[in-house]
């Protein structure tokens, strides 16, 4: 079926569709342009021709179940993928210019300083040796040139903007002191420390309640509209994601397989396996975990992926036409899918 | 507090070895053989060696003389040299700068070459860098400390004729024994460092490091190093005993007039008070090591004292 036979039959269906909502002004700048991504190790393929593009002051939420390579796109984004992972194919340009052109030494001056990244197991991504304070006081070190005792004492400033109280007894602290949520908050002021264009939020506020979560996000969206950052948000709560998200990217096994703004997506889902998340999340938003609920089946390994559409196992609408594998192609607007059917939804 | 008990306990245990190692070299000593008739010639009369045994303490019972010695040895007095007739401390201690400035000097050899090929390898790993460091710490390991001096001496002393094998007079003497010291335990510590180092690059903060945009000279000296370091100092401490160990060989070898090569003198002659001293020397050299050891472990590893006090 073609594009536009699934817009013949979308218009044919009688939804009003003339005006998709578009926050973004359509002109600001691309930030972040992500190009057939392909990321794996010897063994096999995790990452699958992803595509993705970040405006400046444009949030983009990419959404998925475990396992399906989010963290990998957002490493690879910041050109950090070390072995056993290699980059197969693709392209990264970051403010128009590629980063496979930049030497390390060139990667090292933009990371921290332009891109920044919020890990997801926060304990874990901090030097468990060094204090907190200092970790986030070396990239102003580093970045802006301040001396320590002005970059820690900015530290601390940055320490109680995440809102963590008593922020000079903490900066002294090592993470092992703090809890998962504080080292989750100290990670995020670290990323904020130099007011990157870009900010990578890997599950950045899942650890977190909900009044701090509320609380982290109001400063990030206040970070983006002073400087117009762009933003990759990581989440498994699709509540978050309606508050935050203008554009979201749904992967699944490796690959992008549906992508819409957020109002389109959550009124008009197309790909079975967003519909699934959907139903799922009217049903019972979240698991205790914050975890999307499940849809029946399991995610393929990676190594043992179905030919075809890999979602094909999980699929209720899958057919002997889907043992070739679906492309993510436009169905309404800017609306793409990675669906066979995928106009029959629309 | 917990501290306190922490470091009380350790004081505690370090003591505890002390007593062991001095009991067993005590015990072991006077089973084996009687001191006596070594010093003196066989024909000697029993009247004269009976006397002799008078005058040594010997011929008390086993338990008596065990209890005099801890006795004075709590007071400070190790007992009179059986061959001349001066205080076995002062004998031993007049030979301690000898054995310390090889120990040092070895130690000082072991730790910059072991910890610079092991970081190199680790940051080159899979690289002909990393294969030569590691044939390298193999070499280290396996070879026995007295071939490696003997191979050293042939070398540099009988076929190139450029360093001096024996003795002890000139810094030149100190060259040989000092190289072969570091490089027994080079290998050793190269090997820890590396597989130390390796498991560090691989922990997600070093991600973040890079993330954060740190320089590779900054993400190794301030990010990996001190994680590193932390397994790496155990082994530096436990070397540093052994090194103490090691210089008996060594020291025989070369003839470096340390307390290694007295105390084999010392052995031979069944001297006694001497072989005691330096037994006690040696003891409490590796007890003091590896209590500094301990200590540096809590002040460069910030989680340790948390598990400690847990333990507690
Ligand atoms: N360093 C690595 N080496 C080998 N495989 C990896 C590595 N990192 C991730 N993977 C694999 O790549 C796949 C995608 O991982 P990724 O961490 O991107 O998932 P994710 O979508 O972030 O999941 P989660 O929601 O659990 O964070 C998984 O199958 C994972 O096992
Ligand atoms: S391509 Fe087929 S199997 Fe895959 S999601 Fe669409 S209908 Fe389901
Ligand atoms: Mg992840």
């Amino acid at each position: 079926m073609t594009v536009i036979d699934a817009e013949i039959l979308s218009a044919g269906s009688g939804r009003r569709r003339t005006s998709i909502p578009q926050r973004v002004q359509p002109l600001a700048e691309v930030i972040l342009a992500v190009d057939g991504l392909t990321v794996g190790t010897a063994r096999a393929d995790l990452v699958i021709d992803v595509s993705l593009e970040v405006r400046a002051g444009e949030t983009l939420c990419l959404v998925g179940e475990s396992g399906c390579g989010k963290s990998l796109t957002c490493l690879a984004a910041m050109g950090l993928t070390s072995e056993p992972l290699v980059v197969r194919n693709g392209h990264i340009s970051f403010l128009g210019q590629s980063l496979s052109a930049l030497g390390e030494n060139q990667l090292a001056d933009i990371r921290g300083r332009d891109m920044a990244m919020i890990f997801q197991d926060a304990m874990a991504a901090l030097n468990p040796v060094r204090r907190v304070g200092m970790q986030i006081a070396e990239v102003l070190v580093v970045h802006r040139g301040l001396s320590w005792r002005e970059a820690e004492r900015r530290a601390i400033e940055l320490i109680d903007s995440v809102g963590i109280p008593e922020p000079e007894v903490r900066s002294r602290a090592f993470p092992h002191q703090l809890s998962g949520g504080m080292c989750q908050r100290i990670m995020i002021a670290m990323a904020l420390a130099c007011r990157p264009k870009l900010l990578i939020a890997d599950e950045a506020t899942t650890a977190l309640d909900v009044t701090t979560q509320a609380q982290i996000l109001g400063l990030m969206r206040e970070l983006q509209a002073e400087t117009g950052a762009a933003m990759i948000f990581v989440t498994h709560d699709l509540g978050v994601v309606a508050e935050i998200a203008d554009r979201v990217a749904v992967m699944y096994s490796g690959r992008v397989v549906e992508t819409a703004t957020v109002d389109e997506l959550f009124e008009h889902p197309l790909h079975p396996y967003t519909r699934g998340l959907m139903a799922c999340r009217l049903h019972a938003t979240t698991t205790s975990h914050g975890r999307i609920a499940a849809i029946e089946g399991t995610v393929p390994s990676p190594s043992r992926r179905p030919a075809g559409c890999s979602f094909r196992p999980r699929c209720s609408f899958g057919t002997d036409a889907c043992h070739s594998p679906p492309v993510l192609s436009r169905v309404v607007g800017d609306h793409r899918a990675a669906c066979h059917f995928a106009g029959d939804f629309a | 507090m917990m501290r306190l008990q922490f470091i009380l306990g350790k004081l505690l245990r370090g003591l505890l070895t002390l007593l062991l190692a001095v009991t067993f070299v005590f015990v072991v000593l006077r089973v084996s053989g009687d001191p006596v008739s070594m010093m003196l010639p066989d024909d000697t009369p029993p009247a004269i060696v009976a006397e002799y045994r008078v005058s040594l303490g010997l011929d008390k019972s086993l338990p008596e003389q065990y209890v005099r010695f801890i006795w004075s040895a709590l007071h400070g007095d190790l007992g009179y040299s059986f061959r001349n007739d001066r205080p076995a401390l002062t004998v031993v201690l007049e030979r301690v700068p000898m054995t310390l400035l090889l120990g040092l000097s070895g130690f000082a050899i072991t730790v910059v070459i072991g910890l610079l090929t092991g970081i190199a390898a680790a940051l080159k790993r899979g690289t002909s860098i990393d294969h030569a460091a590691m044939a390298f710490s193999i070499f280290g390991h396996s070879m026995p400390n007295f071939f490696l001096a003997i191979l050293m001496i042939l070398l540099f002393s009988m076929t190139w004729r450029v360093l001096p094998s024996s003795g002890g007079a000139t810094w030149w003497h100190l060259i040989l024994p000092a190289v072969t010291l570091g490089i027994i335990n080079a290998g050793t510590v190269a090997r820890f460092t590396r597989s130390s180092m390796l498991e560090v690059l691989h922990q997600p903060y070093m991600r973040t490091a890079r993330a954060k945009g740190l320089r590779l000279t900054r993400r190794v000296m301030s990010h990996a190093i001190p994680n590193a370091a932390i397994p790496v100092v155990t082994v530096l401490g436990l070397r540093l005993g052994g090194l103490i160990a090691g210089a008996v060989v060594i020291e025989t070898v070369f003839a470096w007039p340390g307390i290694g090569l007295m105390l084999v003198n010392a052995v031979s002659q069944r001297d006694l008070p001497v072989v005691q001293t330096i037994v006690l020397l040696v003891a409490l050299t590796m007890v003091v090591t590896n209590f500094v050891v301990d200590l540096t472990y809590g002040w460069l590893d910030p989680r340790i004292e948390n598990r400690q006090s847990k333990e507690g």
